[in-house]
C-alpha cells in the first residue's frame, strides 16, 4: 500500500464528493484483510510495523470518506485549503442569524409542549439544509469554484454541529 | 480540560445575556461564528447619541470559554466609546480569563463580535 497516495486513490475511488458508499465499504474490507497486522505476525518487525501503519491509514481513509462533511473538507485539503483549523469568524450574517434562531429553538425544545415533535421538526429542517449545502458544494466543486466551495463547507460545519446537538438532546430526553 | 475560575464564574453566572431590538437605530449587532467548532455568537451594544456604549447584551451557543469571553466583553464595553470598544484585543480577554492556547480562538470570536457590532452601528448611522 502506498500511503503517499490520497484516500480516494488508495480505495480506488474517483476524487469526487459523490462516491458509492457500498463500493467504499467493499474496497475498505478487501484492503483491510490484506494489511491486517494479524496476517503479518509471522513477518519481520518492520513488516509488522508497516501493517499497523497501513491499517491506521486505511481506517482514517474510511472515516474521512464516509462522512459527507469530512469528505468535503478532505477534498478541499487536497487543493491546499484548510477548513479544519479555520479561525475566520465572518460569515454571511443572514446565515449566522438563522443558525442562532435554530439553536434557540433547540435550547427551548425541552420546554416545548411536545419536545419530541419539535426536535423531529428541527432535525428535518437541519437535515434538509445540510442536503442543500451538500448539493451546492458539489456544484461549486465540480465548477472549480473553490472559494465558494470553502464557504459552503464552513456552513456545513455549523449545520453538522447543530445536527449532532439535536441528536444528543434526543438521546438525553428519550433514551433513558 | 480544566477551566479557570474566571471562566467558570462567567459560565455559571453569565452577565448580560439577552437580546436587543436589532432594528433600533441605537443598537449595533455583531454576529460571528467559529466554523471549526460550530460556535455562534451574537453581541449587541446600545449606543448613546454621544457615541458611548450604554448597554450590551450577548447570546452565545458554544463552549464555556466562548460564553465567558462574550460575557466578559459585554461587561467591559459598557461606558466605553466606540473607538475604545473596537480597540479591545483578544489577548486581553484571554489573559483575564486565563484561557489555554487551544481556547484562544474563543477570545478571537468575542473580539470579532464587538468589532462587528461597532461596525453595524456605524453603518446604521451613515444611512
Amino acid at each position: 500500500m502506498d500511503i503517499t497516495r490520497n484516500y480516494f486513490e488508495i480505495l480506488g475511488l474517483p476524487v469526487s464528493f459523490d462516491i458509492d458508499q457500498a463500493q467504499l465499504t467493499e474496497r475498505y474490507r478487501d484492503l483491510q484483510k490484506q494489511v491486517h497486522p494479524d496476517r503479518h505476525s509471522h513477518q519481520s518487525d518492520r513488516e509488522q510495523r508497516l501493517a499497523v501503519q497501513y491499517t491506521a491509514y486505511l481506517n482514517e481513509a474510511l472515516t474521512t470518506l464516509k462522512s459527507p462533511l469530512k469528505r468535503a473538507q478532505y477534498l478541499l485539503s487536497l487543493q491546499g485549503i484548510d477548513t479544519l483549523s479555520d479561525s475566520r469568524t465572518q460569515l454571511d450574517p443572514m446565515f449566522l442569524m438563522e443558525q442562532m434562531e435554530l439553536r434557540e429553538r433547540v435550547a427551548d425544545a425541552t420546554d416545548h409542549d411536545d419536545p419530541g415533535a419539535e426536535l423531529e421538526q428541527l432535525e428535518a429542517l437541519v437535515g434538509a439544509e445540510l442536503k442543500q449545502l451538500q448539493s451546492a458544494f458539489v456544484k461549486a466543486w465540480e465548477g472549480q469554484q473553490l472559494a465558494q466551495a470553502e464557504v459552503l463547507v464552513r456552513k456545513m460545519q455549523f449545520a453538522s454541529k447543530l445536527q449532532s446537538d439535536i441528536e444528543a438532546l434526543e438521546d438525553r430526553l428519550f433514551d433513558d | 480540560m480544566a477551566y479557570s475560575e474566571q471562566v467558570i464564574d462567567h459560565y455559571e453566572n453569565p452577565r448580560n445575556v439577552g437580546k436587543m431590538d436589532a432594528d433600533d437605530a441605537h443598537v449595533g449587532t455583531g454576529m460571528v461564528g467559529a466554523p471549526a467548532c460550530g460556535d455562534v455568537m451574537r453581541l449587541q451594544i446600545k449606543v448613546s447619541d454621544e457615541g458611548v456604549i450604554e448597554d450590551a447584551r450577548f447570546k452565545t451557543y458554544g463552549c464555556g470559554s466562548a460564553i465567558a469571553s462574550s460575557s466578559l466583553v459585554t461587561e467591559w464595553v459598557k461606558g466605553m466609546t466606540l473607538d475604545q470598544a473596537s480597540e479591545l484585543k483578544n489577548a486581553q480577554i484571554a489573559e483575564e480569563l486565563a484561557l489555554p492556547p487551544v481556547k484562544i480562538h474563543c477570545s478571537v470570536l468575542a473580539e470579532d463580535a464587538i468589532k462587528a457590532a461597532v461596525e453595524d452601528y456605524r453603518n446604521k448611522q451613515k444611512k
